[in-house]
C-alpha cells in the first residue's frame, strides 16, 4: 500500500460516510486504503473488473452475485461511498449504537433487517421481492456443487421453497425469508469483526 | 449381620446400575428413575454420594477401602472413552469458531490458576494460617496448584450437559477443560522435576506420566512406597505387564525435553498424533465396504491406538484422542454404513457414561479411606477460596482481553458461569494420588484437600449451577430441528462473509475456513471418502435427506391409520378393519332384506359386485369386500396362496394348521352329530364312513350330539344365513380378533348348521379369507356364472355340497385310510374347476389344506353348473338336498334370519 502514497490518506466526505455507515474512523480509513488498492487505475471508482480480479472471489460460489450487489441499479461503477455502504451491512451490531435507540434515525445499515435484505438480494435475481423456485434452484446449484443430480437439486429446491412458503404462492417473500431465519443469530452470523 | 449383608446387597445393585446405565441417554443415565431428583441434582453428585455410601459400608465391613480409584486404571481405561466421546461428538464448527477463546482459557487460564493458587497457598502458609504440620515449600504448593488447577472434562461434561447453557458458553468451558489437561500435566511434570531429591526412577515416571499420563507398571512401582503398604492384589502380574514399558519410559527420561519447549511438544505432538490416526482411520473406513461389521471396531481401535501411541511417545494422549475424534468424524461418518454409525454412536456414549459412572463412584469410595489423607482446615479452606477466587479473576481478565477481539463479546453473565463452572474432578484426584510422599511430605494433606475440592466443586457447584443459570437467565441452548432454509442460508452467509473478507482484503477466520473447506472438498474428501459417500456428502443434501426420512417415517405412521380406515392399505391392515366393517355393513344390508334367502342375497351381491368392481376391488372399502371374502375364504386356501404375499399365507397356514388340529376334533364331533341327527342320514352315514374313525376316537361327541341337536335345529332353520354368518364369523375369526367375540352358542350353531361348511371354514376358511378377498379375479370369473345359477335353486344345495365336500376332506385328512372313492372324485374334480381361478396354488394347497379347497369351490361349481355332473358326491348331495330344502323352508323365515343377523350384527358392533 505504500505505493499508493500518492492517494489522499482520507476519503472524500468521510464524515457523511461515517454517519451513514457507522464505521469507525480507523476502519473507514482501512476500507479506503483497500478501495484504493482495488482501484488499480486510480479511476476513483471500482468497476466489476476490479472486484473480479480478487482471486478468492472467483472460487466463491456466490462471488459473482456479491460483486453484483456492489453495483445496484445496473451501474457499472461504485465509488467509495457505495463501497462502504455495502460493506456496512457487515459491521457488527453494537449495542450502544445510538442509531438503534433513535427511532427518527433511519435504520442503520447493519441492522438485522438490512443484513437479511442483503442476503435476500443475492437470491432474488430479478428483484421482484420474491425468491422463486427457479431462483432457489440456481442458488442451490451454486452451493451444492456437482455431486447432486439435477433431479435431486430440484426436489431440494421444491422442498426449500415449500418449507419457507407460508402464504402458498410458491415463492419466498422477504417476510417469509426472515421468518425462516428468525431463530438464527443473524447479527452474529452476518458480521465481520474488523469492520467496526 | 446387617452390616455385613448390606454391602453384599448394595454392590451388585450398584454394579447393575452401572451396567444398565449405558443404555440410557448419556445425560440422564443412572438416576433417571426419579425425574425430580435428577432435575435438581446433577448425576455426578449422586454418583459421588453413592460412592461415598458404598465406600463407607465397605470400609465399615472390611476395615479398609476395597475399591480404589487407581490412576493407572483411570488413565488407561476410564479416561480414553470419555475423551473420545467428547472429541468425536464435539461440534467441530463451534469448536473452531471459538478456538481462540478456548486456547486462551486452556493455556493462559490454567497457568494463571496454577501459579496464583500455588503462590497464594504458600503465602497462606507463610502467614501462619496453615498448620505447621504441613511441610511444604513453594514448589510443593506450586505442584499442588498445578494439579488442582485443571478443570475436569468429566465433571464439566456431566454438569453442563444437563444444564443446557448456550452453545458458545458450553463449548468454551468444555473445550477449555479438554485442552487444559495437557497443560496441567505438563506443568505438573515441570514443577515436579524441580522438586529436590527426586529419584531417577521418579523422574522417569513423572516424565512418562506427564507426557503419556498413565503407565500402570510404572505407576505401581512408584506408588508402592507411598501406598501404605497396601499391595495391589495382582502386583506380580502388573509388574510383569509393566516391565517392558518401564524401560521405554526410562529411555525418555534420559534426555527429557526442556520444560518450556516440552509444553508445546507435548500438546502439539499429541494433537499431531491424533490427526495422523484420524487420517488413518478415515482412510481405513473407506475400504470397509465388504466388511461393514468391523467399522465400529475400527473406530474404537484406532482411536485407542492413538491414545496409546501418544502415551508411548510421551505426548498428550488426551489431546491425541480428542483430535482423532474431532478430525475423523466427518469422513468416518460418511464412509461407514448407517448401522455402523448408530453402533459407534451408542457404543461410544455407553462406554463414556460407563466410565463416568465408575469414576465418580470410585471417587466417592476412595474418599472414605481416611488412612490416605490428613486434614488441615487452613489448607482446605484456603485452597477452596483461592481456586474460586483466582478462577473468577482469571476469567474476568482473560475475557476482557478476549472481548477486544471477539465479534460477540462474552458478557458478565457468561463470565460468572464460566468461573463458577470450573469443576475439578477425577484428573486432579488421580494426579494427587500419584504424588510420592517421600518427595512431597505434605501429600496426605494435599490428598485431603483435593478430595474436598473435588467434592465441593462437583457437589456444591454442580448443585447450584443450574439454579444459578436459571436465575441469571443465561441464554440456554435452543434445540430446533434443522430446516433446509436455515442450512442453505447458513452456507450462504458463510460464503458471503468469506467474499466480503476478500473484498475487504482481510484474511480472517472466514477466509481461512473457506480456504480449508475448498481444500477439504478438493483433496481431502476425495482421498478419504469413498466415491459414493463423497457424492452424497453435502450438508444441504444431508439435511434434505434427513428431513425426507423424517417425513417418510411420520408419513408411514400416519399413513397406517389413514389407509387402514379407508381400507386402502397393506393387506394385513385392511383385512382387520374391513372385516369389522364388512360384517357390520353386510349385516345391515342383509337385515334390511331379511325376507330374502340369505344365500341368494349374498350370492347376488357378490356376483354383481365382482363383475362391476373387479378393477376397483382393492380400492373399495371393506364393506363391499367382505361378502366376497367370506365366500372365497370358505372356498379355498389356494386363492390365498395365489397372492404374492407369502407372509400372510404363512401366518394363515400356521394358524390354520393349529386351529385345524385343535378344532378338528370338536368340529368333527359337531359335524357328525349334526349330520347324523337332523340332516340326511345318508350323507351322515357316508361321512361317517370317513368320520367313523374320528368319532370312534372321540366318544364324547356322541353325548354332546344330543345336547347339540337342539342347537342344530335352530341353526338348520337358516342354513344359508348361517353360512354367510359363519363365513363372516369365520373371517372375523381369521383376523384373529373375532374368536373372542363369538358367542359359544353361535359357534355351536354354526358348527351344527352346516357342519361341514362351518366347521371347516371356521378354522380353515379363516386363513384364506383375507387373501381370498384380495384375489378378486378368480371370484369374478367363477362367480358370475355361479351366482346366476345359484340364486334360484342351489341356495340350499350349496350348503349340502359344502358339507359333503367338507366332511370328506376332513375325513380324508383325519383318517387317511378311511377316505373312500367318494372323496377321490371330488378331489379330482376340484383342481380343474379351480384351475380357472388359480391353478398352481390350488394344487399346492391341496396337499396342505384339502378341506378348504374342497369345501366351497366344488360345491359351488356343482351347484352352478349342474348337480347331475357331480359324480359320486352328487347323488348323495341330491339325496340330501330335499331334506335340507324341507328343513330350510320350514325353518326359513325372515324372523329367524333376522335374529341370526342381529346376533352377528352385535358381534360386529363389538368388534
Amino acid at each position: 500500500m505504500g505505493a499508493r502514497g500518492s492517494h489522499s490518506a482520507v476519503p472524500p466526505d468521510a464524515d457523511s460516510i461515517r454517519r451513514e455507515t457507522g464505521f469507525s474512523q480507523a476502519s473507514l480509513l482501512r476500507l479506503y486504503h483497500r478501495f484504493q488498492a482495488l482501484d488499480r487505475d486510480n479511476k476513483g471508482y471500482l468497476s466489476r473488473m476490479d472486484l473480479q480480479q480478487i482471486g478468492a472471489l472467483a472460487v466463491n460460489p456466490l462471488g459473482d452475485r456479491i460483486i453484483e450487489s456492489f453495483f445496484p441499479d445496473g451501474n457499472h461503477q461504485v465509488d467509495f461511498a457505495g463501497f462502504a455502504r455495502v460493506l456496512a451491512h457487515f459491521r457488527p451490531v453494537d449495542e450502544e449504537d445510538p442509531g438503534m435507540q433513535d427511532p427518527k434515525q433511519p435504520e442503520p445499515l447493519n441492522s438485522r433487517m438490512n443484513k437479511l435484505r442483503f442476503a435476500f438480494q443475492l437470491y432474488d435475481l430479478d428483484r421482484d421481492g420474491k425468491i422463486s423456485r427457479n431462483e432457489m434452484l440456481q442458488v442451490l446449484r451454486l452451493m451444492v456443487g456437482v455431486q447432486v443430480t439435477e433431479e435431486q437439486l430440484e426436489s431440494i429446491a421444491d422442498r426449500t421453497v415449500q418449507e419457507a412458503d407460508i402464504d402458498g404462492d410458491g415463492a419466498v417473500s422477504f417476510m417469509e425469508f426472515t421468518k425462516s431465519l428468525e431463530k438464527m443469530n443473524i447479527e452474529q452470523k452476518m458480521s465481520i469483526r474488523i469492520l467496526k | 449381620m446387617l452390616r455385613a449383608a448390606l454391602p453384599l446387597l448394595m454392590l451388585p445393585l450398584a454394579a447393575a446400575r452401572a451396567a444398565e446405565e449405558p443404555t440410557q441417554e448419556p445425560g440422564v443415565p443412572v438416576f433417571h428413575l426419579s425425574r425430580k431428583v435428577t432435575s435438581l441434582v446433577p448425576e455426578s453428585c449422586l454418583l459421588i454420594l453413592l460412592g461415598l455410601v458404598l465406600g463407607g459400608i465397605v470400609l465399615a465391613v472390611a476395615k479398609k477401602a476395597e475399591y480404589q480409584l487407581e490412576p493407572g486404571t483411570f488413565f488407561l481405561f476410564l479416561l480414553p472413552p470419555i475423551v473420545l466421546d467428547s472429541g468425536y461428538f464435539m461440534p467441530s464448527r463451534l469448536f473452531f469458531d471459538n478456538l481462540g477463546a478456548i486456547l486462551t482459557y486452556a493455556v493462559v487460564g490454567t497457568l494463571w490458576n496454577a501459579f496464583t493458587t500455588g503462590a497464594a497457598l504458600w503465602g497462606l502458609q507463610q502467614a501462619g494460617l496453615v498448620a505447621s504440620r504441613v511441610q511444604a515449600g513453594l514448589l510443593d504448593f506450586l505442584l499442588f496448584g498445578s494439579l488442582i488447577s485443571a478443570v475436569d472434562p468429566v465433571a464439566v461434561l456431566a454438569v453442563f450437559e444437563e444444564v443446557h447453557v448456550n452453545e458458545t458458553l458450553f463449548i468454551i468451558v468444555f473445550g477449555e477443560s479438554l485442552l487444559n489437561d495437557a497443560v496441567t500435566v505438563v506443568l505438573y511434570k515441570v514443577v515436579k522435576s524441580h522438586l529436590p531429591g527426586i529419584r531417577k526412577e521418579e523422574t522417569v515416571w513423572v516424565e512418562k506420566w506427564g507426557l503419556g499420563k498413565a503407565h500402570p507398571g510404572i505407576l505401581v512401582l512408584d506408588l508402592k512406597p507411598g501406598d501404605h503398604g497396601r499391595a495391589p492384589p495382582s502386583l506380580s502380574a502388573r509388574q510383569q505387564y509393566c516391565q517392558p514399558r518401564k524401560g521405554l519410559g526410562q529411555g525418555h527420561a534420559d534426555n527429557p525435553t526442556p520444560p518450556p519447549a516440552s509444553l508445546f511438544v507435548v500438546s502439539l505432538g499429541g494433537a499431531a498424533v491424533g490427526l495422523v490416526f484420524a487420517f488413518l482411520l478415515a482412510l481405513t473406513t473407506r475400504f470397509t465396504k465388504r466388511v461393514r461389521i468391523i467399522e465400529p471396531l475400527l473406530v474404537f481401535l484406532l482411536a485407542y491406538a492413538a491414545y496409546l501411541t501418544a502415551e508411548m511417545a510421551s505426548l498428550s494422549a488426551i489431546l491425541a484422542v480428542t483430535m482423532c475424534g474431532l478430525g475423523c468424524k466427518k469422513y468416518v461418518e460418511a464412509n461407514i454404513s448407517h448401522k455402523s454409525r448408530t453402533a459407534v454412536k451408542y457404543t461410544m456414549k455407553t462406554l463414556a457414561s460407563c466410565a463416568e459412572t465408575v469414576i465418580f463412584m470410585l471417587l466417592g469410595i476412595s474418599a472414605v479411606d481416611s488412612s490416605k489423607w490428613a486434614w488441615d482446615s487452613g489448607l482446605v479452606l484456603g485452597t477452596l477460596i483461592f481456586i474460586l477466587f483466582f478462577r473468577a479473576l482469571g476469567v474476568v481478565l482473560q475475557t476482557w482481553v478476549l472481548n477486544q477481539f471477539r465479534l460477540v463479546p462474552l458478557d458478565k453473565i457468561d463470565q460468572v458461569v464460566m468461573s463458577y463452572g470450573g469443576l475439578r474432578g477425577a484428573v486432579a484426584f488421580a494426579l494427587v494420588i500419584l504424588l510420592d510422599r517421600t518427595k512431597v511430605p505434605a501429600k496426605d494433606y494435599f490428598v485431603a484437600t483435593t478430595i474436598v475440592v473435588v467434592f465441593f466443586t462437583v457437589i456444591v457447584q454442580g448443585l447450584t449451577i443450574k439454579p444459578l443459570v436459571k436465575w441469571l437467565k443465561v441464554k440456554r441452548s435452543e434445540h430446533h430441528k434443522p430446516t433446509l432454509n436455515q442450512e442453505l442460508h447458513e452456507h450462504t452467509f458463510d460464503h458471503i462473509l468469506a467474499a466480503v473478507e476478500d473484498v475487504v482484503g482481510h484474511h480472517g477466520y472466514h477466509y481461512w475456513r473457506d480456504r480449508w473447506e475448498q481444500f477439504d472438498k478438493k483433496y481431502l474428501s476425495q482421498l478419504l471418502m469413498r466415491r459414493s459417500a463423497y457424492r452424497i456428502r453435502d450438508q444441504i443434501w444431508d439435511v434434505y435427506y434427513r428431513l425426507n426420512i423424517r417425513d417418510a417415517i411420520s408419513f408411514v405412521d400416519q399413513g397406517g391409520h389413514v389407509l387402514s380406515s379407508t381400507g386402502l392399505t397393506l393387506p394385513s391392515m385392511p383385512s382387520r378393519n374391513s372385516v369389522a366393517e364388512t360384517s357390520v355393513t353386510n349385516l345391515l344390508r342383509e337385515s334390511g332384506s331379511g325376507a330374502c334367502l340369505d344365500l341368494q342375497v349374498i350370492d347376488t351381491v357378490r356376483s354383481g359386485r365382482d363383475r362391476e368392481d373387479a378393477a376397483m376391488h382393492h380400492l373399495l372399502s371393506g364393506g363391499l369386500y367382505k361378502p366376497r371374502r367370506r365366500y372365497k375364504a370358505s372356498c379355498s386356501h389356494h386363492f390365498i396362496s395365489e397372492d404374492a404375499q407369502e407372509r400372510q399365507d404363512k401366518e394363515v397356514f400356521q394358524q390354520n394348521m393349529k386351529r385345524r388340529l385343535e378344532s378338528f376334533k370338536s368340529t368333527k364331533h359337531n359335524i357328525c352329530l349334526t349330520k347324523n341327527k337332523p340332516r340326511p342320514h345318508k350323507a351322515g352315514h357316508k361321512k361317517k364312513d370317513g368320520m367313523a374313525s374320528v368319532e370312534a376316537i372321540n366318544k364324547k361327541p356322541r353325548d354332546l350330539g344330543f345336547q347339540d341337536t337342539a342347537a342344530v335345529i335352530l341353526t338348520v332353520e337358516s342354513e344359508e344365513e348361517e353360512e354367510s354368518n359363519s363365513s363372516e364369523t369365520e373371517k372375523e375369526d381369521d383376523e384373529g380378533i373375532i374368536f373372542v367375540a363369538r358367542a359359544t352358542s353361535e359357534v355351536l350353531q354354526e358348527g351344527k348348521i352346516s357342519g361341514s361348511l362351518e366347521l371347516c371354514p371356521s378354522p380353515r376358511v379363516i386363513p384364506p379369507s383375507p387373501t381370498c378377498a384380495e384375489k378378486e379375479l378368480p371370484w369374478k370369473s367363477g362367480h358370475g356364472d355361479l351366482a346366476v345359477y345359484v340364486s334360484s335353486e342351489t341356495t340350499k344345495i350349496v350348503p349340502v355340497d359344502m358339507q359333503m365336500g367338507w366332511n370328506q376332506s376332513i375325513s380324508s385328512l383325519e383318517s387317511l385310510a378311511s377316505p373312500p372313492c367318494t372323496q377321490d372324485p371330488t378331489l379330482t374334480r376340484l383342481p380343474p374347476r379351480q384351475l380357472d381361478v388359480d391353478e398352481p396354488p390350488a394344487l399346492l394347497d391341496l396337499s396342505s389344506d384339502p378341506r378348504p379347497t374342497f369345501a366351497f369351490p366344488p360345491s359351488l361349481a356343482k351347484a352352478g353348473r349342474s348337480r347331475s355332473e357331480s359324480s359320486a358326491d352328487i347323488p348323495q348331495q341330491q339325496e340330501l338336498q330335499p331334506l335340507m330344502g324341507h328343513k330350510d323352508r320350514t325353518h326359513l323365515s325372515p324372523g329367524t334370519a333376522n335374529s341370526h343377523w342381529c346376533i352377528h350384527f352385535n358381534r360386529g358392533g363389538r368388534l
